[in-house]
């Protein structure tokens, strides 16, 4: 409309005609992305503390691999709206990142962020339609693409530039593989039986580490953004504080493999070890709460969290894999559906009334 | 004061009530009011009077179309110049009938009664014949709620004085200029079903509301105020029960299942009017807002005037803002419109004037399945698989999820990051269930 019908537009103005309601509370799906990414920060800077340029270059192809595969498929492909500036692929990018090792070439860590989203997410027909969580998607099949390099494993400070090369002298194993295949070796066992340490003790031992290093994310490896969980809860309260979280998937994952490890492995110090290792503050706090691929209600998001942490446990104290995070989510993504249509939400005036007193 | 109470899910908008110490202003009559003759749920009223005729304020223009009905009066004194379509706020036309003001008329002059001392059935004959209709919003006919089958025994009643919309304060301004009127209204209703507690409802931002009723209350045994949380869609009526009472009205039903009836404190009022003076429900209080107003306040008017004239009364428009959006309602269940000349109706709470920047209708994008909308839906439906199910036109299985028992209160929409037409789809989606239904009980019998 131009002034000059504005300036009289007492007579018959155009006026814009839409359905209730006239007001909204001003979240936006971007600002809901942008607001991750914000409270990704903290666990960034300390990937780049522990792995210095080459975190950065693994993050950076990673991210650009995403958003580039969002671009052409939303541009070329699908011919729709482009969308990359809502930041969601920006989240998936930095999520998968954090999933992998600092040692990857950047080439893979492009290739995995653009599968990530091609096959992860556009596949499915974009935003809000997958199934399973993008970048989980994308490290699985990193995974088994790529099975030496996503389990190359740099010491904390030893390789902050590319240009220093991957040997055995600047590699070392993360926290639960190594308990992993000390707990197989007969000879280990049978050790640390007779002088009487526990397996945990044994671990913190030969990595020179203590559960103060889990915590804060110091001197040891692991994936680029799951070291520090001082960073991820940081960045965990941010999201919860915004409303865009809730505590029920968290704490049901958490506390389960808390649980499990302290009743199947016998101690609480095997428990805590569980609960600061390997990814599954990450997957708690940043994984199993995206919205697209967890139950939508409270109740749902307890039975998922429950699965999650229960499969978690299962495939680091029985399975092949030192870790179980990244499956036991894409297992549990898949059953999100029943999930869904068996926790929904008890409609208001379905209970008998109750009888009028006199 | 009670402790405050409230229900399970809803939210918590910009309450936006700006004009909540304005006091009421009566607006000089209108020279022209259009009449529409469904101005309440059920059955049109039938026109009584042709073009030409001449008619007294308070006179019936048109009969009530059945029971489920309400008749509607001349809300000023004039003669009928047109009879025909006109647009109806709801925005599809509608008839409707013009009455054009006879300026020489003298207003009609009402002689008291003490209506508490007439019978039952004289109380509830007076307020049928007022045309008399649920001036909340909902604009059910009130002597129907007023009269439940013997089967449902109210013990009961409620006021509505929540006004949980967002910039709306008609109800407030009233509560405390004419809190004697809303408590004989309410004593009325009382009597007529012969319930034995009346409560009045009020959110916890109108503590000078709360006070004025508690201070009355002292010598009345059987009344009391419940203060209520803040938060949407307190004034919900399933709400609002549940509140009060912890009962739950069950899904389908009505309030009368729970032994209760409610009522907007506004429709008390004018039940007392009806009953103590048989004056015709001829006007009513509105609330003007919006950064296009220039008064915004809260107007005493005709029923019938133009929401153009109305706007002209109060002192216009300001010339340096642009109108972009006019809601009649509130801003969470309000009906935008299109034409100022549609008038103002017996439902009309509120009038938005809204500039460009109030109106931002934000994109819609995907949905995330954040599961906002669940959280805040007041019934516990879910409003995401909803949409989905209605956007495939699976009438049925939308129908199994709940569809009828959505209130349209608008806190999906509201909260929904990705700003989906959740409340449009659902008005569709009841639609075409309430169809359906209909079509497969004419294909049984």
């Amino acid at each position: 409309m131009n002034t000059t019908t504005a300036a009289t537009a007492s007579v018959s103005p155009r006026l814009l005609v839409t359905s209730s309601p006239h007001i909204f509370s001003g979240l936006t799906a971007a600002r809901v992305m942008w607001d991750v990414n914000l409270s990704l920060l903290p666990a960034l800077a300390m990937a780049l503390f522990n792995f210095g340029i080459r975190a950065a270059l693994v993050i950076l192809a990673s991210v650009l691999g995403a958003v580039l595969a969002e671009f052409v498929i939303q541009k070329f492909l699908m011919k729709k709206p482009v969308c990359i500036e809502d930041g969601s692929a920006v989240v998936t990018g930095i999520l998968l990142a954090f999933c992998v090792p600092a040692a990857l070439p950047a080439w893979v860590a492009f290739v995995g962020g653009f599968i990530a989203i091609a096959l992860g997410k556009q596949v499915y027909g974009g935003l809000g339609q997958n199934v399973f969580n993008p970048a989980h998607v994308a490290r699985a099949l990193l995974l088994g693409s790529w099975p030496v390099y996503m389990t190359t494993w740099l010491k904390p400070g030893a390789a902050m530039s590319p240009s220093t090369a991957i040997t055995d002298a600047v590699t070392c194993a993360t926290p639960l593989g190594f308990i992993k295949i000390a707990g197989r070796d007969p000879e280990v066992m049978k050790k640390l039986s007779e002088s009487g340490t526990s397996l945990v003790t044994y671990v913190f031992n030969e990595l020179h580490i203590g559960f103060s290093d889990l915590f804060w994310g110091l001197n040891f490896s692991g994936s680029l953004g799951e070291t520090s969980k001082a960073a991820l809860l940081l960045g965990g309260l941010y999201l919860l504080i915004r409303g865009h979280i809730t505590w029920h998937g968290p704490v049901a994952m958490c506390s389960t493999v808390f649980a499990g490890a302290l009743i199947f492995g016998g101690s609480l110090e095997y428990a805590i070890f569980h609960l600061l290792t390997g990814g599954l503050i990450i997957g708690a706090l940043f994984m199993i709460t995206d919205m697209v691929t967890s139950p939508m209600t409270g109740k749902g998001q307890l039975i998922f969290g429950f699965g999650c942490g229960a499969l978690t446990l299962l495939i680091r104290m029985k399975g092949g894999y030192p870790e179980g995070v990244c499956y036991s989510i894409l297992i549990m993504n898949s059953l999100v559906p029943l999930i869904d249509k068996f926790t929904a939400p008890r409609k208001f005036g379905t209970v008998v009334a109750k009888e009028v007193k006199a | 004061m009670l402790e405050p109470r409230s229900f399970a899910g809803g939210l918590h908008p910009p309450e936006m009530k700006h004009t909540a110490d304005k006091a009421i202003q009566k607006l000089p009559l209108p020279d022209r009011v259009v009449l529409h003759v469904s101005q309440h749920i059920g059955a049109p009223a039938k026109p009584t009077h042709k073009i030409t005729d001449k008619v007294n304020c308070g006179d019936v223009i048109a009969e009530a179309g059945g029971y489920v009905s309400a008749p509607v009066h001349a809300t000023i004194t004039g003669s009928v110049i047109a009879v025909g379509n006109f647009m109806h706020p709801f925005g599809v036309p509608s008839p409707a009938i013009v009455i054009e003001r006879d300026h020489s008329a003298q207003e009609p002059d009402y002689t008291y009664e003490n209506g508490l001392e007439l019978g039952v059935e004289e109380i509830k004959k007076r307020i049928q014949d007022s045309g008399m209709v649920g001036l909340g919003g909902a604009t059910f006919p009130t002597h129907v709620k007023l009269s439940p089958p013997d089967t449902k025994p109210i013990d009961t009643v409620i006021l509505n004085g929540v006004e949980c919309e967002p910039a709306l304060t008609a109800d407030h301004r009233l509560m405390l200029e004419e809190p004697d009127k809303v408590i004989n209204g309410l004593q009325l209703i009382m009597k007529v079903l012969n319930a034995k507690q009346g409560i009045i409802g009020i959110e916890m931002n109108k503590p000078d509301a709360i006070k004025v009723f508690e201070d009355k209350f002292k010598s009345i045994a059987n009344l009391s105020v419940q203060p209520l949380t803040v938060k949407y869609p307190q004034g919900g009526e399933k709400q609002l029960i549940y509140a009060c009472l912890g009962r739950e009205t069950p899904s389908g039903g009505l309030p009368m299942d729970v032994g209760v009836v409610v009522q907007n404190v506004a429709s008390a009022a004018a039940i007392s009017d009806a009953v103590n003076l048989r004056q015709p429900l001829l006007e009513r209080i509105v609330t003007l807002s919006g950064k296009c107003a220039v008064n915004p306040g809260n107007y005493r008017v005709r029923i019938g005037t133009t929401v153009a004239d109305f706007i002209q009364m109060t002192g216009g428009l300001k010339k340096d803002v642009e109108l972009k959006k006019v809601i009649m309602g509130g801003p969470m269940m309000g009906f935008a419109l299109f034409d100022l000349n549609i008038p103002i109706i017996k439902g009309t709470s509120g009038l938005l004037c809204w500039d460009s920047e109030e109106a931002a209708q934000p994109r819609e994008t995907a949905c995330l399945r954040c599961g906002n909308c669940i959280r805040a839906c007041p019934m516990g439906l879910m409003p995401q698989t909803m949409k989905q199910l209605i956007d495939h036109r699976k009438w049925d299985k939308v129908d199994e999820i709940g569809m009828l028992d959505c209130i349209e209160c608008g806190c999906c929409a509201y909260a929904c990051p990705s700003s989906l037409p959740l409340v449009q789809s659902f008005k569709l989606g009841k639609k075409n269930v309430m169809a359906e239904r209909k079509k497969a009980t004419a294909s049984k019998g």
